[in-house]
């Protein structure tokens, strides 16, 4: 067991990427209980897969899928709000076009034979590893990577400390929010450049398809057992590193891809904790009825009796 | 250097989608006041205070606060289906959202924001609820948690959006007594409301609104059968007899 556990830190890479899944584990619920309370979940979707084309060029400019991949998101964010009040389409609609739009543009770039050529050029004959972009190689992440994702998410744990009051009021009353002098549009933007952040630090984990299990589950699991909001990002946390490190474990004992197991433990986690709020409601009604036919009888009963 | 609030709306007209959906409305109120806005649904109440609150363009007219600054001295009520229920928040955190423009960026709540929340609570008779998840709250409940919010941000006006909609009647009593107190400090309500109760003759002013000015003034004097019917049609009258003043009619029946 204890070899199961230690054993693979004889290998550098295992230790880059448990620091990695860490990160990942901790920054995605944390951020992601915003997004579950805003109902932006396909919004967190569209980003992971707008950021594509930005993975693509920063692997052959510079070997790491990460740095140009974070003005990209960003940039996708923008895009979406900007569309969506030109052309007076539901934001709905227009997540749905930047999203596809992008993701394509990736593909298109990392496919075209230009790119291929260079990237074997560049990147001493090795071609891009598309696969690992879009599920996660944990157990691939280099010491710059390492090093950019403690910088990103130092930056957004003050970024959300920063905005915490006007995150707070603008989840919880919008409307409200902007009387009081909340500039909501500013602090949507902020989360929106946040999660841009954390979904570029995941994708190296849970990979462009899978970072949403990363982001929404161990959140929305915090959301059926806390009572505070503080809580659900505690708990959040803990089932999110939970599911990472599990799945880096998987990965490199059971020679899995890291990205679908970590969704999976994620995914699983959920769906006991639901089930046992299911049961304890269904227990409760059960013996709401029971009461119920057993007052019912002991009232036929009587009268019977008494008839 | 607090100067009296007072709100002044004159000839204000607001579109929305390009139609007018609110169209030359002007009053005058405060200081403290307790004033109602009466209409029936989609009558424009709604505008009404998302433009006094500074949320929607003018088409035409103006409105004057008297030279105060809207961020500070407004607090606003939403209804209900714009509070975010799925965020989980005690009603002490709701409260010190109210904090919000006391407290500097970097700065976490002090001793007197924590004070100020607690006076606030124990005003609206809530502070033994104060842990509580304001979802587990009923309707009068959260509307009075709403109150103690606008009492910590210090506001000197008050809105409120519907604020009767799933209150029971024994509830709205309490809430109603909070806001005349508030009235007596110089404060000004403004309440908007689809239902013409009993609760309507508790007002001071109230205004009459369907898409137009209907009427505005003290309750006795703005309900006239002709104002009940713009509001609600022929059956609006029934509502003059029933509800509005029910010891008064040609009805022979007494209410017990």
């Amino acid at each position: 067991m204890i070899d199961y556990v230690v054993g693979p830190f004889q290998y550098g890479f295992m230790a880059r990427a448990l620091v990695v899944a860490i990160i990942v584990g901790v920054m995605c619920p944390v951020i992601g209980a915003y997004v579950v309370a805003r109902g932006r979940a396909f919004m967190g979707d569209a980003l992971a897969h707008s950021v594509l084309p930005g993975m693509a060029v920063g692997l052959l400019a510079t070997g790491s899928a990460l740095l140009i991949a974070v003005p990209v998101g960003v940039g996708a964010a923008l895009l979406i709000g900007y569309i969506s009040r030109r052309t007076g389409s539901s934001e709905d609609t227009s997540i749905g076009i930047v999203f596809a739009g992008a993701f394509a543009l990736g593909l298109v770039i990392l496919s075209s034979p230009l790119y291929i050529n260079a990237f074997l050029r560049l990147r001493g004959g090795k071609s891009p590893d598309i696969e690992g972009l879009l599920v996660g190689e944990i157990l691939g992440v280099n010491m710059q990577e390492v090093y950019i994702s403690l910088g990103l998410a130092a930056l957004v744990i003050a970024g959300l400390y920063l905005f915490h009051r006007q995150l707070v009021y603008t989840t919880f009353d919008p409307v409200g929010a902007q009387v009081v002098g909340i500039r909501t549009r500013l602090v949507e933007y902020a989360l929106l450049a946040l999660l841009a952040l954390v979904i570029v630090i995941g994708i190296q984990a849970a990979g462009i398809v899978l970072v949403m299990a990363m982001l929404i589950t161990p959140a929305a699991t915090g959301y059926l057992l806390a009572r505070r909001f503080v809580g659900v990002m505690v708990i959040g946390a803990l089932i999110g590193v939970l599911s990472a490190v599990a799945g880096m474990y998987l990965s490199f004992h059971a020679n899995m891809p890291a990205g679908p197991v970590m969704a999976l433990i994620a995914t699983g986690v959920f769906g006991a904790v639901a089930a046992r709020g299911l049961a304890a409601q269904s227990a409760r009604r059960l013996r709401l009825i029971a009461t119920g036919a057993l007052g019912a009888v002991a009232a036929v009963r009587t009268r019977w009796k008494s008839g | 250097m607090t100067s009296e609030p007072g709100i002044i709306v004159d000839g204000v007209t607001v579109e929305r989608g390009g139609h007018a959906a609110l169209t030359d409305i002007t009053f005058e109120v405060g200081p403290g006041a307790l004033m109602g806005v009466l209409g029936p649904n989609g009558a424009g109440k709604s505008t009404l205070f998302d433009a006094i609150a500074g949320l929607l363009p003018l088409a035409s007219g103006a409105i004057d606060l008297r030279g105060m600054e809207r961020k500070g001295a407004m607090a606003y009520v939403p209804q209900r289906d714009n509070i975010n229920w799925r965020f989980p928040a005690s009603v002490h955190d709701v409260v010190m959202m109210g904090r919000g423009n006391n407290i500097g960026w970097l700065r976490r709540p002090g001793r007197r924001d924590k004070q100020a929340v607690r006076e606030s609570l124990e005003r609206v008779a809530l502070w033994d609820k104060r842990s509580v998840p304001i979802t587990q709250l009923s309707g009068g409940e959260r509307q009075r948690v709403f109150i103690a919010r606008a009492l910590a941000q210090e506001a000197s006006i008050l809105l409120m959006d519907e604020a009767f909609s799933g209150v029971d009647v024994g509830a709205q009593e309490g809430i109603v007594e909070v806001l005349q107190s508030l009235r007596d400090e110089g404060k000004i309500v403004i309440i908007s409301t689809h239902d013409l109760t009993n609760i309507a003759q508790r007002f001071d002013q109230v205004l009459c609104i369907n898409h137009h000015m209907c009427a505005y003034g003290p309750p006795d004097e703005a309900f006239t059968p002709q104002v009940l019917e713009e509001l609600y049609g022929s059956h609006g009258l029934e509502f003059a007899h029933h509800h509005v003043d029910p010891h008064h009619d040609d009805d022979g029946r007494r209410l017990p």
